[in-house]
């Protein structure tokens, strides 16, 4: 960490993409987890994420990306084919 | 230039020679006159800054942040309940470290509800962040102005020109402008670094910041609050080239050889100063020491220039209320080393007059050190 000298005055954020820096992820209480048997790759999960972190490759949503998901379950509320269930931060 | 110009007036004509780029502000009761002013030059096609009608004080002074940060030179106006009103959005302007000048023409608190002069809202908000300066008379008003326009942006801090509702913001008095050229020059251009209308230089105003960095950030605001008092020296200077007139934290009137000296704020240091040319032809050897430079308060100074008085009144004209009184409270501290008597008298709240009696009656009480009255002019 830097001290009072080294820092923007004010706060200013003066990087690109500094928020990549900030995992929001351990925000959670509960997680999101995928059944890929399940999903149907409709993308509204990835449309209705607050953080972005659903990562996409090749048309398909890959595993939520835990470092920044806040566990807010709103994929969970979306899903048309329940392919999401929750469960605690601390179960495997 | 000679004028004859009120308070309010010498506000609004410092604006219109300072010319910001943006005004936003709300109307109420002793402020009105200052940006109504204002608003006639730029409807005469006098001045060529944006101003934002807002909806309240709140707004206002978010309207001001968001200028500000966007680049603009920025000026604003108001009193009391509107300044309260600001609060919130104050400690913002000056924890992301914009530059704003605000003119605060102070009125009483509610409740009860009151439009008359005392320095309850300013006092308020003395911790936010901003440099305070309390003015005199009308001549300050318009010269400090000129001065926080430029002390703001060189240390990139928030700064309020205060000046007494009606008693200075109302009453017409004999001044001097400088011409419109050379006002410009002082002040000069504003480029600032970190527009946040810059696009080939992205930057973030105002994110949060928890137990990492708000610590930091709020040291920074600290230590450059304190560093401004040379700023507020060395542009006083520069400006005392042009109007001949002295810039200083605090005014010493017939201080040197005092044994007693009245310490007061803004308007009513002109009173005392009528006061004390009576008693000093008497041979009482009285004094004044008008404070300017509020926030960041100058106590080694103070110091320097009171510990060789006996008997000191700080007269307050707000309160706080369960606490030793703001003024006094910052002497009381400045004087600390020193074996000097300090009495805390409250007077005017509310616009109560304080008249040159009643400044008499400090000064007896002082010299004869028989304190009597911790208020003035209560019944």
């Amino acid at each position: 960490m830097k001290s009072w000298k080294e820092i923007p005055i004010g706060g200013r954020i003066v990087k690109k993409g500094s928020s990549l820096d900030y995992k929001t992820g351990s925000w959670k209480s509960l997680k999101p987890i995928l059944d890929t048997k399940k999903c149907i790759n409709c993308m509204r999960c990835v449309v209705f994420c607050p953080d972005d972190c659903i990562p996409l490759k090749d048309g398909k949503r890959l595993e939520t990306d835990l470092d920044y998901c806040k566990g807010c379950l709103i994929c969970l509320e979306v899903c048309p084919v329940k392919a999401l269930s929750a469960k605690k931060e601390s179960e495997k | 230039m000679i004028k004859g110009l009120d308070g309010a007036g010498a506000a609004s004509e410092a604006m219109r020679q300072i010319n910001p780029d943006v005004v936003a502000a709300y109307p109420i009761t002793p402020q009105t006159a200052v940006v109504e002013n204002y608003a006639k030059f730029l409807a005469d096609g006098l001045v060529s800054g944006e101003m934002i009608r807002v909806e309240s004080e709140h707004s206002a002074m978010s309207a001001c942040v968001g200028a500000s940060a966007a680049g603009a030179r920025v000026m604003t106006a108001t009193s009391s309940a509107g300044l309260a009103l600001m609060w919130e959005i104050l400690g913002v302007a000056s924890g992301l470290r914009l530059p704003v000048v605000m003119n605060v023409v102070n009125r009483a608190l509610s409740g009860p509800i009151n439009i008359h002069c005392d320095h309850s809202d300013s006092m308020g908000c003395r911790d936010q962040g901003w440099i305070q300066i309390y003015c005199e008379d009308a001549q300050e008003v318009y010269d400090f102005n000129l001065l926080a326009v430029k002390l703001s942006e060189k240390v990139k801090l928030p700064v309020m020109v205060m000046q007494d509702g009606f008693i200075t913001s109302h009453s017409l008095q004999r001044m001097e402008t400088l011409k419109d050229k050379d006002v410009k020059k002082f002040v000069g251009d504003y480029k600032f670094e970190s527009s946040l209308l810059n696009v080939d230089k992205p930057i973030t105003h105002g994110p949060l910041q928890l137990f990492d960095y708000y610590f930091e950030t709020k040291k920074q605001l600290s230590d450059s609050i304190e560093k401004s008092k040379v700023d507020y020296l060395k542009i006083g200077r520069e400006l005392s080239n042009l109007t001949k007139r002295k810039y200083s934290y605090f005014e010493e009137y017939k201080l040197k050889d005092s044994e007693v000296v009245i310490v007061v704020l803004s308007s009513t240091a002109g009173a005392v100063k009528e006061v004390i040319d009576g008693l000093r032809e008497k041979g009482k050897k009285v004094g004044l020491l008008k404070i300017n430079l509020f926030r960041p308060f100058p106590y080694k100074e103070v110091e320097n220039a009171l510990k060789h008085v006996k008997n000191i009144a700080v007269l307050d004209r707000s309160e706080s209320y369960g606490g030793n009184a703001p003024l006094f409270s910052e002497i009381k501290n400045s004087l600390f080393d020193v074996k000097t008597k300090i009495n805390s008298y409250i007077f005017g709240l509310g616009g109560r007059e304080i008249y040159e009696k009643d400044i008499e009656n400090v000064f007896e009480e002082l010299l004869s050190n028989k304190i009597k009255n911790r208020y003035v002019g209560l019944r």
